[in-house]
């Protein structure tokens, strides 16, 4: 984003673009990523309310997989993944792997 | 416009204050008591009890909270007043910046007190010069009569869209806030559309333009913010000419940047604020008529400070003493310094600084004639005793 | 129209809501806080207008010229979010009164604990006294994070902060912490209540009502923050479990005097230490020689839970 100069910033400072921290991207802090396996999700949406991040993609009620623009790699989600007997439908990967 | 006429009141600047209130009819009044603002509160309550006004009060439990409430108000979408005094502008201090930073158009009342320590009611300028650096537009005013008239200007002032500041208006705390004098009141139909209505900018309640105010800003663009807000203030001296004429064209009231008494053939100047002014006057007036060449310059806006106007003002002047309400102790006077960047390029002036009034304490004609008599030495001498000295105070 | 009337809550239902903090904001990876925001927010259908006291949540979410925030925020200090929204309440009040304002709105002010326990303190129990249409919601992690993790008096006892640290003669916070929802109680506010984002039902249930209820309300919620308490990235959810099964953080409300615990564990209480051990800032209550310390916590954790429990007996639903 280009610079602005004084006489350019908005009238106090107000942001008056709700929500533009979506255009800003915290991905890259990741370490550590999430992998939906699909094979083993339930759609409990645990997931979805627990990301800090709103990194959860849902769609029609289902999770669809993750917003890796905005996912910091907490991995919240992958711990509080029920799974499905016994295998977890989200697994933390290193990143780069 | 005509010029309304009104039939005379005898009403005390605490009144006078709170029935341009009543007229300006604010959406929102956060206060908290304090002597000897006070009684602008206690009188608006009762209008506030009597449905005289649309106002909501919010009687908070702190001066913080106060002008924190005031912010969160007038961001929200409305006019917005308050009134304080010394302690409680003093735990203000840090909304203070945060009022003017958002350019939120908050009216307050300022009715002048000594600070603490040691404890003291009574009138002085210390905590108006306090807030010397908050970004506020500072009027100050001589008696009811200017209190009353730069309250009812000032949301014109502070509300202009080259502005969008907040504005405090000053009177002395108990020499005027609390004795009666006679003045006139504007009628009510008149303030209402010399005022106007209300335009917000950018308001937090515009619910279909979610907005957020008050973001965190790093070295990046801090710098930019604050430039800005220099601009804003550096538009306010244009706007209070042009607010007082229209002022003038409605009351027959004219109100400059500045007072000017006698000063124009004046070969010694005093410049002093606020009551002071009256006593001043009426000895200039004595000291003519022994021949003494003696006018006063009384501030009205001291932020932003009119520096050009004022060094155009005093280019005569051979002496130039400066009274100060307040002090800045191991440093000068805060009106002294503002008066010193004013004639820094006039020729020939030789300037000092008197302190005097600190915590109330009265200045008699006595006191002014010792003034005018040792600026007057000063003119002729061109050599100052004392740079800065203090009045009345027992050796 | 009250909460419990409605269908009950899902998360299939919730998740067609659109979310209110965007992603991009600087909170750290794994932070409690952005969660408890998230919920909060998809709890409310009617439009709601924000305040918040400086603190992490307000640094990282609105750090121009960027902003999370889907919804009207403001921020002006730390320790005055209940005397902001109450000013922006206010002007509500007074521009509907005038017919200049059509539409209605809920406010709600987030402070941390630093600006809810401690410094915004005064301005809280100002704008509950005042009754001013409001909930105010503590985002509590136990310490001033934001700053680097220095004591409140909401830190835990024996919690090691940058400013208690432990050392070899003091072993952390000597003083117990301050139990500000039954302060906030205490008010006799409309609503007053505790809650955690593990048990998001719960705790999206008493915003509704919280915002439902005529008059000021209060909410106290967990928000386990992995930097300050030196645990993982990803147990913020846990840990917020664990504080309730601990009896730690007892869910629990205060509607109009009456009293009632939303989470009794019953027989399935878990000894303190469970909450205590996953995290850095107690590993030295479990060194050698500090037994009475951990010991003195539990009893803490038990007084409390049984005085709670006398309270809800006392004053709940008869």
């Amino acid at each position: 984003m280009k610079q602005m100069n004084w006489k350019e910033l908005p009238h106090a400072g107000t942001v008056l673009k709700a929500g533009n921290a979506n255009e800003y991207k915290t991905g890259s802090w990741r370490t550590y990523k999430p992998k939906w396996v699909e094979e083993n999700c339930i759609q409990c949406l645990f997931c979805w309310i627990y990301c800090p991040d709103s990194a959860v993609v849902v769609k029609d009620e289902k999770m669809t997989g993750f917003d890796y623009d905005h996912c910091k790699g907490c991995g919240v989600c992958a711990m509080e993944c029920p799974g499905k007997k016994g295998n977890k439908a989200i697994v933390m990967e290193e990143e780069g792997k | 416009m005509a010029v309304t006429s009104t039939k005379t009141v005898a009403v005390t600047g605490n009144q006078a204050v709170a029935e341009a209130f009543r007229q300006l009819n604010p959406d929102v009044m956060p206060a908290y008591p304090i002597t000897p603002s006070t009684g602008i509160m206690e009188s608006f309550t009762k209008f506030v009890s009597d449905g005289k006004v649309d106002t909501e009060t919010i009687l908070v439990e702190s001066e913080h909270s106060a002008m924190s409430a005031c912010i969160g108000a007038s961001a929200a979408g409305g006019r917005v007043a308050t009134a304080t005094s010394a302690q409680g502008l003093a735990l203000m201090w840090e909304m203070l910046h945060i009022a003017s930073g958002y350019r939120l158009p908050i009216l307050m009342a300022l009715v002048n007190r000594a600070l603490s320590a040691p404890l003291n009611i009574h009138g002085d300028h210390s905590d108006g010069m306090g807030m010397r650096d908050c970004g506020w537009i500072q009027l100050f005013c001589e008696n009811a009569q200017e209190a009353y008239d730069n309250t009812i200007m000032a949301y014109r002032i502070a509300e202009h869209k080259d502005v969008r500041l907040p504005i405090a208006v000053n009177m002395d705390g108990f020499i005027i806030s609390h004795s009666i004098e006679s003045m006139k009141f504007i009628p009510d139909e008149d303030v209402k559309k010399f005022v106007g209505e209300y335009i917000a900018m950018d308001p937090l309640l515009d619910i279909d333009n979610p907005k957020s105010i008050g973001a965190l800003v790093l070295t990046d663009y801090y710098m930019e913010h604050k430039r800005a807000q220099h601009e804003a203030m550096k538009n306010v001296k244009k706007v209070v000419a042009d607010v007082s004429a229209e002022f003038a064209k409605l009351t027959g009231r004219k109100y400059e940047l500045f007072e000017t008494y006698r000063l124009e053939d004046a070969e010694v100047a005093i410049v002093a604020l606020n009551s002071a002014a009256g006593t001043i006057k009426d000895e200039i007036d004595r000291y003519w008529e022994k021949g003494v060449k003696v006018g006063l310059l009384k501030p009205r806006m001291f932020r932003p400070f009119p520096y050009e106007e004022v060094g155009a003002a005093l280019k005569n002047a051979k002496a130039i003493c400066v009274m100060d309400r307040a002090d800045s102790y191991g440093g000068m006077g805060p009106l002294y310094m503002e008066i010193a960047s004013a004639v820094a390029n006039n020729r020939g002036a030789v300037l000092f600084n008197k302190i005097y009034g600190l915590g109330g304490r009265d200045l008699m004609p006595h006191d002014v004639d010792q003034v005018i008599e040792e600026t007057a030495e000063v003119a002729k001498s061109g050599k100052v005793k004392m740079v800065k000295d203090y009045m009345t105070v027992r050796n | 129209m009250s909460a419990t009337q409605e269908k009950p809550m899902t998360l299939k239902s919730l998740s067609h809501k659109k979310d209110n903090l965007s992603g991009g904001h600087r909170m750290c990876s794994g932070c409690g806080a952005p969660t408890v925001v998230r919920q909060v927010l998809l709890a409310i259908d009617e439009p709601v207008v924000i305040a918040n006291a400086t603190g992490c949540l307000e640094v990282s979410t609105c750090l121009f010229p960027y902003t999370a925030w889907r919804v009207p925020w403001m921020h002006s200090a730390f320790e005055n979010a209940a005397a902001t929204a109450s000013g922006i309440e206010t002007m509500y009040r007074s521009l509907r009164k005038q017919g200049k304002l059509k539409k209605e709105m809920k406010f709600i002010a987030f402070g941390g604990d630093g600006g809810t326990y401690d410094i915004g303190f005064q301005a809280l129990s100002g704008a509950m006294e005042r009754g001013h249409q409001l909930l105010y919601i503590c985002y509590d992690n136990g310490a001033y994070m934001n700053t680097g993790i220095q004591r409140s008096s909401a830190t835990p006892m024996g919690a090691d902060t940058t400013t208690q640290p432990v050392g070899s003669k003091i072993p952390g916070k000597t003083v117990r912490r301050k139990d500000l929802t039954r302060i906030m109680a205490a008010h006799n506010v409309a609503y007053a209540a505790q809650a955690s984002p593990h048990n998001w039902r719960d705790l999206m249930t008493k915003v509704k009502k919280a915002l439902a209820t005529n008059g000021p309300a209060y909410m106290g919620i967990m928000a386990p923050c992995n930097r300050g308490w030196r645990t993982q990235t990803n147990d913020s959810i846990l840990l917020s479990r664990l504080a309730v099964d601990t009896c730690y953080w007892p869910l629990y409300e205060v509607e109009g005097g009456k009293w009632t615990i939303n989470y009794d564990p019953k027989d399935k209480k878990k000894p303190i230490a469970e909450w205590l051990k996953p995290q850095g800032r107690f590993k030295h209550l479990f060194a050698p020689g500090n037994e009475a310390l951990l010991e003195r916590f539990q009893k803490l954790v038990d007084d409390d839970w049984e005085s709670l429990q006398k309270l809800a007996a006392a004053f709940g639903a008869k």
